[in-house]
């Protein structure tokens, strides 16, 4: 069996629950991880690790309280000199997948789904088609997160490692969000509003329901089109972003095929549209024809009367 | 100031794609440069506008991709250069970004522009794998950019907009920003006919990825239609109770 590394997924400086995702991916690969936790203080590797893994590395470097994956490449660079990379495929991460595999010669492989007999698939042409590929040698691996059933923890004892890695992106400014929310890149639940809403103000009533159930308001193109006050940065799909949550509910949302670009891969779709024959509803796991305007106060009175 | 700006046929992104025999069959579908580009050429045309110089529209790919140059010229690009060599294929990250990386130091460039992610692999590899190559800092997702020494670009850090600033020489990726890219005219499109493409080889290591296969993705099993705004309440427990998902 090969040697691979996982470099766990941080959240806020501390390790996210997808990294066990990552740790099944590299097994499932036929490799035996070493897990690296890139941290600015050891503790965050307190108590952390999975069946499975080997051994367990925190690399501490104060670059990792930056972003600039050119800084992170350079501090995880010794400590990933043999056996393929892991990482989750958010979009910090890929980007540190390709300067890593870059810095080493070697491939990167983006956004697998599956791991099979060696192979790596991924979705390309916005998932209407999936890629298979092999390698030979040492590659970088991107894993998308909700796919692969994560590791059991363990508890195991940490070594300890400093590096160093030069910041040449500095932050000079936070700007206030157009929108306050959660943004759908970052939620596990998204309710989506289409053009089917009519009107740009009743988004509150995605945004009551989002509430309840802590998730993100998105919108299709269509809507971020015909209203300036529905930002680009809730736009799902091809030209916006590609989400992969546990929950996707599309209401007023027709299901253009560059819509579904950007949320077929979510585990459960929910799809609210009066029209029945609205192309979104092949895609959903319940699909409920009806108005949203009869439907959503149904469906804040039953998420409550469960959740609340 | 040499400015790159990298540019990709790609499928239009209304395309259907069709797999045949395990690969892709892409013979009747339209081709265009890759939305994000779209936005790189923009930045890289402001970039000019600001501090003078000359922007390369630079593209890897056999001739057909002449067309996607020509679009770049007619919008306002100053020169056309396509990387080839008549034994490439399927080419993997390395040996793109090693093409690139000797192609775009030959000609000089002090940033580099690109799309966040091409429409067909949608990767996102080439702009930070590139950078890396070159040993430039590269910032990914930019929304706006202003230009002088050093550039200030506007562009997510952990889902949050910030300003963000980086020396030259760089990479940058573009998302799409709050302005209007600008379109092809009658006399651009005129000026491009004309132009020519430099065709420049380069030599890239032996590939280690090998495409074994394209397939349609798994079809979902059929979901459950209901009627009637009456049913949200079953449907609420089965997401609850099947679903497990809240």
């Amino acid at each position: 069996m090969s040697e691979s590394i996982v470099i766990a997924e941080m959240n806020d400086g501390k390790v996210s629950a997808t990294t066990a995702e990552l740790v099944s991916a590299a097994l499932a690969y036929g490799s035996t991880p070493t897990l690296v936790i890139p941290c600015t203080t050891p503790s965050v590797a307190d108590g952390e690790g999975y069946e499975g893994v080997t051994q367990v590395i925190a690399c501490v470097a104060s670059v990792f309280s930056s972003f600039d994956a050119a800084g992170w490449a350079e501090a995880l660079d010794e400590l990933t000199s043999e056996g393929s990379i892991f990482v989750s495929a958010s979009p910090h991460s890929r980007d540190l997948a390709a300067r890593l595999a870059a810095r080493k010669g070697i491939p990167v492989v983006q956004d697998v789904i599956r791991i099979e007999n060696g192979k790596f698939t991924s979705p390309v042409y916005s998932g209407k088609a999936n890629q298979t590929v092999s390698v030979t040698g040492d590659a970088a691996i991107s894993i998308r997160s909700n796919i692969f059933q994560g590791a059991s923890p363990a508890t195991m004892t940490c070594n300890v490692v400093d590096k160093s890695g030069q910041v040449s992106v500095a932050i000079k400014e936070m700007l206030n969000r157009a929108n306050e929310r959660l943004d759908v890149s970052e939620a596990n639940i998204i309710i989506s509003g289409g053009r089917g809403m009519g009107n740009p103000s009743n988004f509150s009533h995605l945004e009551e329901i989002a509430d309840v159930l802590g998730a993100a308001v998105g919108a299709s193109r269509a809507a971020v089109d015909t209203w300036d006050e529905i930002p680009h940065s809730m736009q799902v799909g091809q030209t916006g972003k590609t989400v992969n949550p546990n929950l996707y509910i599309a209401v007023g949302i027709s299901g253009a095929i560059q819509h579904l670009a950007g949320m077929r891969s979510s585990k459960y779709i929910v799809a609210i549209n009066k029209d029945a024959e609205a192309p979104i509803f092949q895609h959903a796991d319940y699909g409920i024809v009806a108005t949203w305007e009869e439907a959503l106060p149904e469906l804040s009175t039953h998420l409550q009367a469960m959740l609340g | 100031m040499n400015i790159v700006v990298l540019v990709k046929r790609v499928p239009d992104t209304n395309a259907k794609i069709v797999v045949t025999n395990e690969r892709v069959d892409l013979s009747s579908v339209k081709w265009v440069i890759s939305p994000y580009d779209e936005f790189a050429i923009e930045m890289a045309l402001r970039h000019r506008e600001s501090n003078g110089g000359e922007v390369v529209a630079l593209t890897l790919g056999d001739a057909q991709s002449d067309k996607v140059l020509k679009d770049a010229k007619a919008i306002g690009v100053d020169k056309l250069v396509r990387i080839w060599n008549d034994n490439w294929n399927y080419l993997d990250s390395v040996g793109i970004q090693s093409a690139l990386a000797q192609t775009i130091t030959e000609l000089g460039a002090q940033v580099v522009y690109c799309g966040k992610s091409a429409a067909d692999t949608g990767a996102a590899s080439t702009g930070p794998g590139l950078a890396e190559k070159l040993g430039w800092p590269n910032i990914s997702n930019a929304v706006e950019t202003e230009f002088g020494d050093k550039l200030l670009v506007t562009a997510p850090v952990s889902g949050n907009p910030a300003k963000l600033e980086v020396g030259l020489p760089a990479v940058i990726t573009c998302d799409k920003g709050p302005y209007k890219v600008r379109k092809p005219n009658v006399k651009g499109i005129m000026m491009a006919k004309k132009a020519t493409v430099e065709v420049k080889e380069a030599s890239i290591p032996e590939q280690t990825v090998k495409l074994e296969s394209h397939s349609y993705p798994p079809q979902k099993p059929a979901g459950k239609q209901f009627h009637g705004s009456e049913s949200v309440q079953n449907v609420v427990q089965l997401l609850r109770d099947e679903a497990n998902v809240i």
